[in-house]
């Protein structure tokens, strides 16, 4: 009768599970939440990995965003936005899901024409030149870009950078795995940037999908460098990795910033406390505010910027 | 306290076992089609079973080494009739040419449907097309091809009779048609195997400034390779087994009779036999000569088709150590193969 009972009660699907207490041996240890200090962030962002800004001088513009309207079909994503990219510095783009972070993004490389029924307007320029006047290849040699997903190609360490650094006419030479010493050092000088070298260094034959999935995402990371981009756009590179990769790949971030410039999408406000120099936040398709990281997170001029960050809403 | 309140009295864990059926308790009509379900299994264990069995009984006994090595010969006694090499070397050289034109012609229309693919009305007309031609009877594509190739525009690809008659039947017009019969299952194969390849993988080359063209030929194609083996491995198989097309367009030799002087060209343009033809032509229901030899030669024929059959599972499921292993497919109910 009870086991009866036993069997209907684990079949019904609206029975909540039972309740399991977990036995403690000492009193939890619980951190009582800190009062922000006033004029702080609103909520504890931790530590910056900035270091010494670099200097105005470093600071030059690469890329301009002017008043770009994008489209699927019939749906505007991205509405009149206008933003600088500058090499030196970690600009993010922050905002809820939806907000077309990630289409304006992917514009900056002209991924979106890949998507079929995709529409732009207003200019977008890689040193004062229209990027739809550049050849696309190009173009994204020039401003590379690693995704949300780490993926690598299912060939050796090697040969996924060196396959980034193959110009077309000299793919054949590749596939032939003609490694020539320049070839080598190359993808090795892409690995070390991508602070990937000490870990695999020895053997780059492996195959790359053996590696860790925060080691694929430096792979990648080191692929889109290999062919000395001048724009590295990532779009949430860590949302996949666990918390120690993602704080490797945020020093690596902050770290290339000074050779190369730097778009990243996060939905992750701390990461983008710790590692963006510009903060620009968008939602449902218009940029909302735009401005340093101090300035966005401790003084937010808009108060939907402030509802975001202080968590009311995305 | 609070921790005593928490103390471990931790009920044994009771897993709730799901109602075990009963199938004495279904109607009546369940039960009979559940019943002849069961049966129809078995009954095709069984008559799979019979097949090997049978073969390798009939095959074995009458096999001998030295019917690899010699040419059939035409004799009423089966002492005299020879051994099968020319069938084997005939099997050989149609699977040949018809896997060399299937297997590029596949890939690039498989590449071309799953990867461009515009305009959508071409795509839809070349699907058609595929399927239509996966279902032809293969007899129906030989007479088709004899049709064709039987007029003296396609002379230099068989041989001419004294009054300029073209043949139409050669090994070149035999792994031709063949060809078709393995296209629509190199296409598939590759298909599903592109399509198998994350969009992000194709996205990735892209962005790294690298043409539609070179994605395909540097990323997509060598990720299909292990989908794309197996549609081909699978296409020879149906090559070695079909018998229409070779009775038809192979012109029914017991020998392969080259033409002219030149070696290689000769042959590929003459008539010649396979071992499906052979086992057709010996067998009580050809000319029934040989049935002793039909046996072997079928033997031989099951047994090269079994084996590219657990090529076809060992190149295609990829994933374990275990599952990649060797698997006979009609003998893997036996326990020692599990």
């Amino acid at each position: 009768m009870e086991l009866a009972g036993t069997v209907v009660d684990a079949m019904d699907p609206l029975m909540p599970p039972p309740v399991r207490r977990i036995a403690l041996d000492r009193e939890p240890n619980v951190a009582p939440p800190r009062s922000a200090p006033n004029g702080g962030p609103a909520i504890a962002m931790g530590t910056r990995l900035r270091g010494p800004g670099p200097t105005s001088a470093e600071v030059r513009e690469r890329m301009s965003i002017e008043s770009v309207w994008l489209a699927y079909g019939e749906n505007w994503v991205v509405r009149d936005v206008s933003l600088p990219v500058r090499q030196g510095e970690v600009l993010a783009l922050i905002g809820a899901s939806g907000s077309g972070k990630t289409t304006l993004l992917r514009s900056l490389n002209r991924l979106t024409e890949i998507t079929a029924g995709a529409a732009r307007s207003g200019r977008i320029a890689l040193d004062g030149i229209d990027i739809h006047e550049l050849e696309v290849n190009d173009l994204r040699r020039r401003v590379s870009m690693v995704f949300q997903q780490p993926n690598p190609f299912p060939m050796s360490i090697f040969d996924n950078v060196a396959y980034a650094l193959a110009e077309q006419r000299a793919v054949r030479a590749v596939r032939r795995r003609r490694r020539t010493p320049e070839l080598e050092h190359a993808v090795e000088d892409a690995l070390r940037r991508a602070g990937l070298h000490d870990e695999v260094g020895g053997d780059l034959g492996r195959p790359a999908l053996k590696l860790s999935g925060g080691q694929q995402q430096r792979l990648c990371i080191a692929r889109a460098l290999a062919a000395q981009p001048e724009v590295l756009l990532l779009d949430e590179p860590c949302s996949a990795l666990d918390p120690i990769s993602t704080a490797t790949i945020e020093e690596l971030i902050v770290g290339l910033r000074e050779s190369v410039a730097i778009v990243i999408v996060t939905h992750n406000l701390q990461q983008a406390f710790r590692v963006a120099d510009h903060v620009a936040f968008m939602h449902l398709g218009e940029l909302v505010e735009y401005g340093s990281s101090d300035q966005v997170f401790d003084r937010p001029s808009q108060q939907r910027t402030r509802d975001y960050i202080s968590g009311a809403f995305g | 306290m609070a921790t005593s309140a928490l103390s471990p009295r931790q009920p044994s864990p009771t897993v709730a076992q799901p109602p075990r059926e009963r199938i004495s308790s279904w109607p009546l009509a369940d039960r009979v089609c559940y019943w002849l379900c069961w049966a129809t299994g078995v009954a095709l264990c069984l008559i799979a079973l019979a097949i090997v069995l049978f073969m390798l009984v009939k095959g074995i006994s009458y096999l001998r080494p030295s019917l690899f090595f010699e040419s059939p010969a035409p004799s009423l006694h089966q002492s005299e009739a020879g051994g099968f090499l020319d069938p084997i070397v005939g099997t050989l050289i149609v699977t040949a040419i018809g896997t060399a034109i299937a297997a590029p012609a596949g890939v690039a229309i498989a590449t071309w449907m799953s990867e461009y693919g515009r305009p959508s009305w071409l795509a839809r007309a070349v699907e058609s097309a595929i399927e239509m031609i996966a279902g032809t009877p293969s007899v129906v594509l030989a007479i088709f091809g004899l049709l064709v190739f039987a007029r003296s525009f396609f002379g230099f690809l068989s041989q001419s009779a004294s009054d300029g008659q073209v043949t139409g039947q050669s090994f070149f017009i035999a792994g031709i048609v063949m060809a078709l019969l393995a296209l629509p299952l190199v296409v598939a194969a590759t298909r599903e195997a592109l399509v198998q390849i994350p969009a992000r993988m194709r996205e990735a080359s892209y962005a790294l400034g690298k043409t539609r063209a070179t994605t395909i030929w540097r990323v997509l194609l060598p990720s299909a390779r292990p989908g794309i083996t197996g549609g081909i491995v699978l296409g020879m198989g149906r090559i070695i087994g079909d018998t229409a097309i070779i009775t038809i367009l192979l012109g029914s030799a017991l020998r392969n009779q080259g033409v002219g002087s030149v070696p290689v060209l000769g042959t590929l343009r003459g008539f010649g036999s396979t071992l499906t033809s052979y086992v057709y032509n010996d067998s009580p229901a050809g000319e029934g000569n040989a049935p002793q030899k039909a046996y072997a030669a079928a033997f031989v024929l099951l047994m090269i088709v079994l084996v590219l059959n657990a090529l076809v599972t060992r190149l295609t499921s990829g994933g374990t150590e275990r599952s990649r292993a060797w698997s006979w497919p009609a003998l893997s109910w036996m326990p020692w193969t599990r």
